[in-house]
C-alpha cells in the first residue's frame, strides 16, 4: 500500500529512542491482547501509530502440506485445528468441498444437522470474540459471561460427538453420528437459555458510554477498501456490503431458512460489534427453524470406502464465523489430494490491520485486532 | 503504667499536637498494621467480589474460601527470585517503588479516624495529603525510566500526564469543600483534616449535602478524579494490561512489585479517606443531629459489635456449608476458628468503654470501605478509556465543572 522501510530493521530502535519522536515497539508474540502468537511491530510517535507490520507464522504447522500426504478422510480432522474456535465450520467447508469433488451430496437430514451444529458453532465463536474483544478494551466481566454461555454450546457438541473444541463432527458424505437422544430438546433449551443472555451482553456494552467512545470511529474501513483487501465476513458487512455466502451461494440447507443479513453503515468497530451481535440473533433464528423440522432419513450418502475423486479441481467456500472460508482442492485421481489450499478468513482480514490503525492510537490497535476477530491457528495454518 | 494509658485515653488531642512521641510512634505502628491488614483484606475481597460479579468463585483452595490466599501470595512474592533487567539502572530501579510506597503511607499521618485518633493534626492537613500523594507520580516516572524498556516508559508517561491533569480537577473540588468550612460565625475556614470534620459537625450537615446539589457535584468531581489519580479502572491506562502488558511495573517482580501493589491499595484508601473527611462527615455517625438522644447514641454505638457478630454468623453459616469430606476437616475447623475470633471481637466491641472509643474509627472505616467497594464495582463494569478520551474527561469535563462549583460555592458562601 504505502512505502516504508522494513520495520524488521530493529537496529533503528536504538537510534530513534532519544534522537527522534519515533518509537518502535514490538507487540507480541507473547502479549495479552494479540489473541495468540501474532507479532505486531508498531512504529509510534508518542501514542500515535505511524505504521504497523504483522509478523506471522509462529503457529505454522504446515496443514496444507500435511494434506498432500493424507487420504481425503484422514485429512478431515486436521482442518479442525485451523480455526479452533469454529472447528465445525472448518469441517463443513472441507467435507462439502470433497463432496463436490466426488460428486455426491449429503442427505437432507445430514444437511440439517450440519446447519444446526454450524450455527451453534457460529454462536460459540462470536461469544468468544465478544468476550476477548471486550477484555481488550478493558471490560473484564463480559468475558466470563460469554464463556459461561459458550460452555452450553460445547456441552451439546460433547454430547453429540464426544469432543468439545476440535469436534470432527462431519464426515465426507454426511455425518458420522446420528443425533443423540434428546438432541432437539437440548438445542431448544439452549435457545431459550441464550436469548436473554445476549440481551445481557448488550445491556453491559451497547449503550455503555465508554464502550461507544472506544469503538465509534475506530478502525474505519470503507466498503471499497474491504473489497480491495478481500476482507469478508462481519467486517465486510459492517461496512455496508450485504454479502453473505449463506445467501449468495447457499450451501448445506441454508436455502430452506428465513434469515436476514445484518449490515452496518459506517464500518467502524462499533458497527462490527453491532453486526456480530445481530448475527448471533440471526443464528438463533436459523437454529430455531432448523431444529423444528429435521427430516428423517439416512445421515450418510453413499461414498466409496476408498475415495478416489476424479482428476480435477474444486473451489468451495462457506461463510465461517470470521468470513469466507474457502478450500481449493486439486485431485490427481489418487487417494490423496494433489494440493489443498485453504483461504482462511482471518489471514485475509488481518491484512486490513495496517490501514485501519494508521494514524490512530496504540489503544486502538488493540481494539482493531479484537474487532478483526482473528484466530492465529487459522492465520498461520 | 495503667494510669498513664488511661490518662491518655481521656485526653482530647492527637499525640502529634500533644508532642508525645511515644504515643505518636504507637499510633504510627497501629496505622501501619491496620493498613497492612486492610490491604490484605482488600486483596481478598477484591478477588472474591469481582469473582462473584463474574459468575466464578475466586480463590477457594488456600484456606477456607481462599482466606489465606493473600498471605500465600505475599509469601510467594517475598521469596521469589530477585530479577532486575540487565539494562536497568539499579539504584533508581530500587528507589522508585520505595518512593511510591513511602508517599502512600506517609499521607496517613493526618487522616483523622476520630477527633483524637490521628497521628497528628496539621493546620495544612489537606494540602499535606494532596501534596504527598502526588509525589508518588515521581516514583512511577522513575520506575518507568529505570526499567529501560518501552512498555514501562509509555506507561509511566501516561501515568504522569494522567495524575497531573486529574490533580487539578481534584484540587478544585477540594477547595470548594474547604470554602464550605468557613461558613461559620467568625468566617474562618480550615485546612486541618480534623477541623474540616468539626466544621461539618458545627454546620450540622455533611458537605455532600451542603448547598444541594453543589456539594454533591464537587464530591462527584472528586470521586471521578480520585479513581484516575489512583490509576484504577476505568482509568487504569498506565497499567492497561491489554495494551502495555503491565505498564510502569512491567519489569518489576517479587518484593519490589509487591511494594507497588501495597502502594496502590494504600493510595486508594488514602484518597477515599480524603473524600470521606471532606464530604461524608469523617468519623461522624449517620444523622448525628436528627436522631439525637441517649437511645439513638446507644443504638449507633452498638453498630461495630453488631457488624462483627454478623460477620461471625456469616462465617459460621459457611462453616456449616463446608463439604463434609475429611479432606476439608482442617479447613472447616479453621473457618470455625476464624468465625469465633470475629465473634469474640464483636463481643469485646459491645463493652461500653471500648464501644465509645471505637465508634469513630468504625464509622470512618465503614465509609472508606464503601469507596473500596465502588472501586471494585467500577473494575467489574467499565471498559477502559483511551488516552485522549481520558485527557478530555479531565480537562474539558471535570475541570470546568470543578471551577464552576468553586465559583458558585464562593458566591453562595458570601450571600448566605
Amino acid at each position: 500500500m504505502t512505502d516504508r522501510s522494513s520495520p524488521l530493521e530493529l537496529e533503528q530502535a536504538d537510534k530513534t529512542f532519544l534522537d527522534s519522536n519515533e518509537l518502535i515497539i514490538n507487540m507480541g508474540p507473547q502479549h495479552p491482547a494479540t489473541h495468540g502468537v501474532l507479532r505486531v511491530i508498531l512504529k509510534l510517535d508518542g501514542e500515535k501509530v505511524l505504521g504497523t507490520e504483522c509478523v506471522i507464522g509462529y503457529l505454522h504447522r504446515g496443514v496444507e502440506k500435511i494434506a498432500e500426504n493424507r487420504t481425503y478422510t484422514m485429512f478431515n480432522p486436521y482442518v479442525d485445528r485451523m480455526d479452533y474456535v469454529a472447528a465445525v465450520s472448518n469441517g463443513l467447508g472441507y467435507c462439502e468441498a470433497v463432496e463436490k469433488l466426488l460428486n455426491v451430496e449429503a442427505p437432507p437430514r445430514a444437511k440439517y444437522i450440519r446447519v444446526i451444529l454450524t450455527e451453534l458453532n457460529r454462536l460459540a465463536s462470536h461469544m468468544l470474540w465478544l468476550g476477548t474483544h471486550a477484555l481488550d478494551i478493558g471490560a473484564i466481566t463480559p468475558l466470563f459471561y460469554t464463556f459461561r454461555d459458550r460452555e452450553e454450546v460445547l456441552k451439546i457438541f460433547e454430547k453429540y460427538c464426544g469432543a468439545r473444541l476440535t469436534t470432527h463432527a462431519f464426515r465426507i458424505g454426511g455425518c458420522q453420528y446420528e443425533t443423540y437422544e434428546g438432541f432437539e430438546e437440548d438445542v431448544k433449551k439452549f435457545l431459550k437459555f441464550v436469548t436473554p443472555k445476549i440481551d445481557e451482553y448488550e445491556e453491559l456494552l451497547t449503550t455503555n458510554r465508554i464502550w461507544v467512545e472506544r469503538t465509534r470511529g475506530v478502525g474505519f474501513l470503507s466498503a471499497a477498501d474491504c473489497k480491495a483487501l478481500g476482507v469478508t465476513g462481519p467486517v465486510l458487512r459492517a461496512s455496508g456490503v450485504k454479502w453473505d455466502l449463506r445467501k449468495a451461494q447457499p450451501y448445506a440447507a441454508y436455502s430452506d431458512f428465513d434469515f436476514e443479513i445484518p449490515t452496518g453503515q459506517k464500518g467502524d468497530t462499533y458497527d462490527r460489534y453491532i453486526v456480530r451481535m445481530q448475527e448471533m440473533r440471526q443464528s438463533l433464528r436459523i437454529i430455531k427453524q432448523a431444529v423444528g423440522k429435521i427430516p428423517d432419513g439416512p445421515i450418510m450418502a453413499k461414498v466409496p470406502k476408498v475415495m478416489k475423486p476424479p482428476v480435477g479441481e474444486i473451489y468451495h467456500s462457506i461463510e465461517a464465523p470470521k468470513g469466507e472460508l474457502g478450500y481449493f482442492i486439486v485431485s490427481d485421481g489418487s487417494t490423496q489430494p494433489y494440493r489443498v489450499r485453504v483461504r482462511p478468513p482471518s489471514f485475509v482480514n488481518l491484512q486490513a490491520l495496517d490501514q485501519m490503525v494508521r494514524g490512530q492510537l496504540v489503544a486502538d490497535v488493540i481494539a482493531v485486532i479484537g474487532t478483526l476477530d482473528i484466530v492465529l491457528g487459522e492465520v498461520d495454518r | 503504667m495503667l494510669d498513664y494509658i488511661t490518662s491518655y485515653l481521656k485526653s482530647d488531642t492527637t499525640p502529634g499536637q500533644a508532642g508525645n512521641f511515644l504515643w505518636a510512634f504507637i499510633y504510627i505502628l497501629l496505622i501501619f498494621l491496620g493498613l497492612s491488614v486492610a490491604v490484605i483484606a482488600m486483596n481478598w475481597l477484591e478477588r472474591k467480589i469481582l469473582a462473584h460479579m463474574q459468575v466464578r468463585l475466586g480463590p477457594m483452595r488456600v484456606g477456607p474460601h481462599g482466606l489465606l490466599q493473600p498471605i500465600a501470595d505475599a509469601l510467594k512474592l517475598l521469596i521469589k527470585e530477585d530479577i532486575m533487567p540487565a539494562e536497568a539502572d539499579p539504584v533508581v530501579f530500587w528507589i522508585a517503588p520505595l518512593i511510591v510506597v513511602i508517599t502512600a503511607f506517609t499521607v496517613f499521618i493526618v487522616v483523622p479516624f476520630g477527633p483524637t485518633h490521628a497521628v497528628t493534626d496539621m493546620n495544612i492537613g489537606v494540602l499535606f495529603m494532596l501534596g504527598v500523594s502526588s509525589l508518588s507520580v515521581l516514583g512511577i516516572v522513575t520506575a518507568g525510566w529505570a526499567s529501560n524498556s518501552h512498555y514501562p516508559l509509555i506507561g509511566a508517561l501516561r501515568s504522569s500526564a494522567q495524575m497531573v491533569s486529574y490533580e487539578i480537577a481534584m484540587g478544585l473540588a477540594v477547595v470548594s469543600a474547604i470554602l464550605m468550612t468557613s461558613l461559620n460565625t467568625d468566617g474562618t475556614g480550615t485546612l486541618s483534616m480534623i477541623g474540616i470534620v468539626q466544621a461539618q459537625q458545627a454546620q450540622e450537615t455533611w458537605f455532600i449535602f451542603k448547598f444541594f446539589p453543589l456539594g454533591l457535584i464537587a464530591f462527584f468531581v472528586f470521586a471521578v478524579a480520585m479513581v484516575a489519580e489512583t490509576n484504577r479502572a476505568p482509568f487504569d491506562l498506565p497499567e492497561a494490561e491489554s495494551e502495555l502488558t503491565a505498564g510502569f511495573h512491567t519489569e518489576y517482580s517479587g518484593f519490589r512489585w509487591s511494594l507497588f501493589f501495597l502502594a496502590e491499595y494504600s493510595a486508594m484508601i488514602a484518597v477515599s479517606s480524603i473524600a470521606v473527611t471532606l464530604w461524608l462527615g469523617g468519623w461522624m455517625r449517620p444523622f448525628p443531629h436528627w436522631l439525637t438522644g441517649d437511645t439513638w447514641d446507644l443504638v449507633f454505638s452498638l453498630f461495630p459489635g453488631v457488624t462483627f457478630v454478623l460477620l461471625a454468623l456469616m462465617t459460621f453459616y459457611s462453616t456449616i456449608r463446608m463439604p463434609k469430606h475429611p479432606y476439608f476437616r482442617v479447613q472447616t475447623i479453621g473457618l470455625a476458628g476464624f468465625g469465633a475470633v470475629l465473634g469474640l471481637i464483636g463481643l469485646v466491641l459491645f463493652a461500653p468503654p471500648v464501644r465509645d472509643r471505637v465508634q469513630d474509627i468504625y464509622w470512618f472505616a465503614i465509609k472508606v470501605a464503601g469507596f473500596m467497594y465502588l472501586y471494585i464495582w467500577y473494575r467489574g463494569t467499565f471498559p477502559r478509556y483511551r488516552f485522549d478520551q481520558l485527557m478530555r474527561v479531565g480537562w474539558k469535563v471535570l475541570l470546568p465543572i470543578g471551577l464552576g462549583v468553586l465559583i458558585v460555592t464562593g458566591i453562595l458562601g458570601v450571600l448566605l
